[in-house]
């Protein structure tokens, strides 16, 4: 079986709402996460606004999907990366940014960081290094 | 489609699921089971109520094998593991129970 695990990334550049590309790669990574497939996320550009706490929607009646960003770490999607040039650029930093977390079952549940803030740099090296890049 | 209780009537898709979750009642649980010939015990009530919570925390209804290690760690191993949770919902825990708590069919099952 271990020949047909492949590094998925899933590459999230734009604003959470306006559009459906957001959402829609949210379900995708969530089916896809199903398959026993290995899973990142990167947030670039103006897709960092996904994971911005204190989302509020009412005002443009759209469903508020940003808690489900925090059912990631239950479906084994822990490696969520940042890049830190996208943070600045819209005078953000990972304060600024939901507090997503995962448990680790093999050391008691104990609950560990998923956000993983990159620079440019360092993220073109882990896209080179995925066998499949989705882009939404 | 649509399930009738005391004259009211709450709407379901061609699956069965729930169109509006906001209606639901615990009635609407007790007369799906009855449908599918089974009767509601408290521990069918323990998963279809925590369903509804990690639905109203998360905004979605978990896949299965989610499903399975969340009630592993929050009820203990014996009842966190795919068998318990058959025997219990014979058509799935995933997308009986999940119809049950009034949810959509869970996000990852096809």
């Amino acid at each position: 079986m271990s020949e047909d695990i492949k590094n998925f990334l899933y590459l999230n550049r734009r604003a959470p709402y306006g559009t459906i590309y957001a959402w829609e790669s949210l379900e995708v990574v969530l089916i896809g996460a199903a398959f026993d497939q290995k899973v990142s996320l990167a947030f670039v550009d103006d897709g960092v606004f996904q994971i911005v706490k204190g989302q509020d929607t009412s005002a443009i009646e759209m469903k508020n999907f940003s808690p489900t960003y925090s059912a990631l770490g239950d479906y084994d999607v822990n490696q969520l990366y940042v890049e830190q040039e996208s943070l600045e650029e819209r005078g953000l930093s990972v304060d600024d940014l939901m507090h997503l977390t995962w448990e680790d079952e093999d050391e008691d549940w104990a609950e560990k960081d998923s956000i993983r803030v990159v620079s440019r740099a360092e993220l073109n090296k882990i896209i080179e290094a995925q066998d499949v890049v989705f882009s939404f | 489609m649509a399930i009738e209780i005391d004259g009211k009537s709450f709407e379901t898709d061609e699956e069965g699921y729930l169109v509006n979750l906001n209606e639901w009642i615990p009635a609407v649980a007790e007369a799906m089971a009855k449908e599918d010939d089974l009767a509601l015990t408290d521990e069918h009530w323990d998963i279809i109520n925590f369903l509804r919570e990690y639905y109203e925390e998360y905004q979605i209804a978990p896949a299965v094998r989610v499903l399975t290690k969340a009630v592993g760690k929050k009820m203990g191993k014996e009842k966190g593991n795919s068998k318990y949770l058959y025997a219990l919902f014979p058509y799935g825990p995933g997308k009986q129970a999940c119809r049950f708590a009034g949810l959509p069919k869970p996000t990852g099952c096809i």
